[in-house]
């Protein structure tokens, strides 16, 4: 113990230590730091609270020389801030009145000026505001006390007595009979609102399961909007997005009915003939000279498949990378996806163009419960 | 603090226009009393992180603003228009008046823009403060009692907070949020019995249909606002009715709340703070584009772009449906997809799900039913806080897995590499990371029960009569003292298994529950004692603030010496 006696009676200059959170023990924004004191101040007015238990201010007396020449100095700093935004503010409401919006380029000018001349104002606002409390308001630190949140004992007491009384007088223990019409009588009207709701939407029934393809509808290339031959679409390695003759722009329609339309060497596709339920899905007779359609909407969540990588023949949905192999019938290689793009059925019409032979077989898209 | 002291000037006169109408407004309602003590002398507690649950509040308020303006604007309808306005790239094509608005707002309305970019970054302020602020509330135990009510309403408020502004970045009707809103669509269908007849009555038909833009307006503008303004209101009541809970401290007690006055202090430091995150996002809106609908286009079914990312707030959602293998089970001829299902209910399912639940389990664990108004240090709860660093990175792989491809992209990985990662990751690292949490602090209880008991490490050498060398400890100061000695130690439950003396087993104990019980208590009261290492009570910092001695005492018996490296602060 003698050790502590030579720490203490040593003059070393004690370590800084501070918790993360508190304020720096001096205020750094201007000059001087006296060092800090406490003193008490009369609790005034306050004798008949017991609410506030303590009250000091924390700081110098207001009288000492080295407070006044601080506070002349913040006095300074918050009245500039305030300025500033007043002059901000300004060119605020003159950026407004003076620069149109007419064009994209003005209409960033205008952006520019708006956002920067009100960013200042409030910036300033705010830093003149902070200077004010932290270096010219003074430090006073209060202690309340916290009063039981639970009620005293004979409260509770009280409330439950009363509770009860207005139960009993309101016969409504009394009377079951009463009571439970009551509870039947309000029964509806706790349905209405969900009933009220019916008329939402269409129920789904099975719009899911069909698509606007039907035999003999032309494929049409997507964007020109024009029919095509398999010769012109020869270049093998190649896709392109196909929509439905008469629906080109049809949102709701386009979403069921997109295609992706794929163009392979020779030998290089594989479809594998399976039957999904009592539908046959998948099969090389629905191909034209070794192109193939498959659906656009990815059987996940949704998603146009827009990617397709020629060298791996992998169609890749974008949304979630779903990853679907395109010469086996676009079966799932990778990804959350469950199943297949499903396959549309294709031949030419007389005039040489690609035709859907029928409907898909299957429904396409995400799944659903009731899809089976 | 050379603060000039100034409350003794108190010899002005009140104005008389002022003194007049809060008299006139005494002789109505009367409350002089309770405004002087409950609203002008209530005591704010001070810390950097109470500012944080502000930050959310004053998102909200900007985005009331800035909402009413672009409301004035804005049309809610997928009618067919064809656009013919500033923007002269898009001119002449055709796109719904939703996205012929909102392009409107953007070229042709002046400040609209500003207003615009500041409508959505305040609403990413909004969420990420909601956030930041819950992780708070969380580590620092101040969901505790009495406040479990009030943290139950700020989860509400997160869950509400989500799906505002997934419909407001969706109202544009723009390509990328048109994308997100078919892949809303697509999650709905996926929910078993009745996900279709929800998708068809929400969106009133097949996917897009023309109500789906009216309807997400309403309820984004009116609906979840007015909820969400409702609960703010309780929440921050609550708060006030409760009064705010402080940090350990000097002259703190679960008795007293320490702080500064409401008028003037809170009330301009609030003021300010308000202005300040207003001019931050308007500084942020003025540079820093977002959201620019105008280069996305109209939305048109057939096509996407990769790389397609939805605000940050969804990634997880995006991640959790990223991450997932192809599952899906065909039962009693109906479809069951996991791979849609477990995305969609699971990860925000665990983490507001948790979230609720964990001021009831812990409860349970711990058998603590007291009132709690001095927050935890983070370290002094190893068990809550390591479960919830495991949340946070169990939500962070999820998240970054949102965004696998431009991980993929960026970091030369293969896309399916990055993804397997995920899908390990996502259950292995929030267990790991909750261990190490645990044991982190756990070390950090170590030093702090040093410190108390044989000062800190003040960095001074001294050379004593023998030559030898040592670092000078110096006793930790009376507030630091204060913050060290807050710290309790949940109290051991009787072990399972165990009899009292007549040979019964202790109730808690009994049964599965009791079992269960039993083990996550002793979880809980895993701690370091500061006191039972033969000192006694003489840790006031006062007796062993030195020396030789000292070192010989870390390695004693009983204490457990600091790990090598472990200095850190929290």
């Amino acid at each position: 113990m003698s050790d502590m006696e030579e720490t203490e009676g040593t003059e070393s200059p004690v370590a800084p230590h501070r918790v993360i959170g508190t304020p720096p023990p001096s205020p750094r924004l201007l000059g001087s730091s006296p060092v800090p004191q406490e003193h008490e101040t009369a609790l005034d007015l306050v004798s008949d609270e017991e609410e506030f238990l303590d009250e000091h201010i924390e700081g110098l007396p207001p009288d000492d020389p080295r407070s006044v020449v601080h506070g002349k100095r913040a006095e300074r700093v918050v009245v500039a801030c305030f300025t500033l935004a007043f002059i901000a503010g300004c060119g605020f409401i003159a950026a407004y009145v003076g620069l149109g919006v007419t064009t994209v380029d003005k209409t960033l000018r205008s952006n520019l000026a708006l956002g920067f001349s009100l960013s200042v104002m409030l910036l300033a606002l705010g830093l003149g505001a902070l200077i004010w409390v932290r270096h010219l308001m003074p430090n006073v630190e209060v202690t309340q006390e916290r009063h039981d949140l639970r009620s005293k004992e004979i409260d509770r007491q009280a409330l439950e007595q009363t509770f009860k009384e207005g139960t009993a007088n309101s016969q409504f223990v009394k009377r079951p009979l009463v009571r439970r019409t009551l509870m039947l009588g309000t029964l509806p009207l706790l349905a209405a609102p969900v009933v009220l709701l019916r008329d939402l939407g269409p129920q789904p029934g099975t719009s899911l399961r069909h698509t606007v393809w039907s035999p003999g509808r032309r494929l049409l290339v997507q964007g020109t909007n024009k029919p095509i031959t398999p010769a012109e679409f020869s270049a093998p390695g190649s896709m392109i997005t196909i929509v439905p003759d008469g629906y080109e722009d049809d949102a709701d329609a386009l979403t069921e009915a997109a295609v992706i339309l794929i163009k392979f060497r020779p030998g290089e596709l594989h479809i594998p003939t399976r039957h999904q339920g009592s539908t046959l899905v998948g099969t090389m007779n629905w191909t034209v000279d070794n192109i193939v359609a498959y659906s656009k909407i990815c059987t996940h969540v949704g998603c146009p498949v827009a990617l397709y990588e020629q060298t791996t023949h992998h169609i890749l949905c974008p949304c979630h990378q779903s990853t679907f192999e395109a010469t086996t019938g676009a079966t799932v290689i990778f990804g959350p996806a469950a199943r297949p793009l499903p396959q549309l059925p294709m031949t030419t019409d007389s005039s040489g163009f690609l035709v859907a032979r029928s409907d898909f077989t299957e429904p396409v898209g995400p799944s659903f419960w009731e899809r089976g | 603090m050379s603060r000039p002291a100034v409350n003794n000037d108190t010899d002005f006169e009140v104005s008389k226009p002022l003194k007049g109408t809060a008299g006139w407004l005494d002789d109505r309602f009367g409350g002089a009393r309770g405004v002087r003590t409950y609203l002008l002398r209530k005591v704010y507690p001070d810390h950097w992180s109470f500012l944080l649950g502000e930050i959310a509040l004053y998102s909200f308020i900007i985005l009331l603003l800035t909402g009413t303006f672009l409301s004035l604007f804005f049309v809610p309808s997928t009618t067919e228009v064809t656009y013919h306005g500033s923007y002269v790239k898009l001119d002449g094509i055709r796109m719904s008046e939703a996205y012929a608005s909102t392009l409107r707002i953007s070229f042709d309305v002046r400040g609209g823009l500003l207003i615009r970019q500041i409508h959505h970054w305040a609403a990413d302020l909004f969420v990420a403060a909601l956030m930041v602020h819950m992780l708070r509330v969380f580590f620092t135990g101040a969901f505790r009692k009495p406040r479990e009510v009030n943290w139950l309403i700020g989860v509400t408020l997160f869950a509400l907070a989500l799906i505002e502004g997934l419909f407001g970045y969706s109202l544009p009707d723009d390509q990328l949020s048109g994308a997100g809103l078919r892949i809303f669509e697509g999650t709905l269908q996926g929910i078993p019995i009745v996900g279709t007849y929800l998708a068809y009555f929400l969106f009133g038909g097949p996917f897009p249909g023309h109500d789906i833009v009216p309807r997400m307006y309403i309820i984004h503008v009116l609906l979840v606002p007015g909820i969400l303004l409702a609960l703010i209101g309780a929440h921050v009541f609550i708060m006030f009715w409760q009064k705010h809970t402080q940090m350990p401290g000097k002259g703190n007690t679960e008795r007293n709340v320490v702080g500064q006055a409401s008028y003037p202090y809170f009330v301009a430091k609030t003021s300010a703070w308000f202005i300040f995150i207003f001019g931050a996002l308007a500084l942020l809106s003025t540079f820093a584009s977002i959201n620019p609908v105008w280069l996305y286009g109209p939305y048109t079914p057939v096509a996407i772009s990769s790389a397609s990312q939805p605000d940050f707030y969804m990634g997880i959602l995006e991640g959790a449906l990223r991450v997932m293998p192809a599952w899906e089970w065909n039962f009693l001829g109906h479809t069951v997809t996991f791979s849609v299902l477990i995305p969609f209910a699971l990860p925000l399912g665990i983490i507001l799900g948790g979230a609720a639940f964990w001021p009831f389990f812990e409860r349970w664990a711990t058998g603590d039913k007291a009132y709690h108004h001095i927050n935890d240090r983070p370290r002094n709860a190893p068990v809550r806080t390591g479960v919830g660093i495991g949340a946070v990175v169990f939500y962070g792989v999820l998240w970054i897995e949102g965004a696998n491809d431009v991980v993929a992209d960026k970091l030369q990985i293969p896309l399916y590499t990055v993804t397997w990662i995920a899908r390990v990751a996502v259950i292995v690292a929030p267990i790991i990371a909750y261990f190490i949490t645990k044991r982190i602090c756990l070390g950090l209880q170590r030093k702090d029960r040093n410190e108390l008991l044989h000062g800190y490490e003040s960095g001074i050498i001294r050379q004593l009569p023998n030559g030898e060398f040592i670092e000078v400890h110096q006793p930790a100061n009376e507030e630091r003292l204060a913050v060290l000695e807050a710290k309790k130690v949940t109290a051991l439950l009787p072990a399972p298994g165990s009899e009292d003396d007549n040979g019964v087993p202790a109730p808690s104990a009994r049964g599965m529950l009791g079992k269960a019980r039993a083990v996550a208590n002793r979880a809980f009261a895993e701690a370091i004692p500061v006191e039972t290492d033969g000192h006694g009570n003489g840790h006031h910092g006062n007796g062993h603030a030195v020396t030789g001695e000292e070192h010989e005492a870390v390695g004693a018996p009983g204490s457990t010496a600091l790990p090598p490296g472990d200095g850190g602060e929290e």
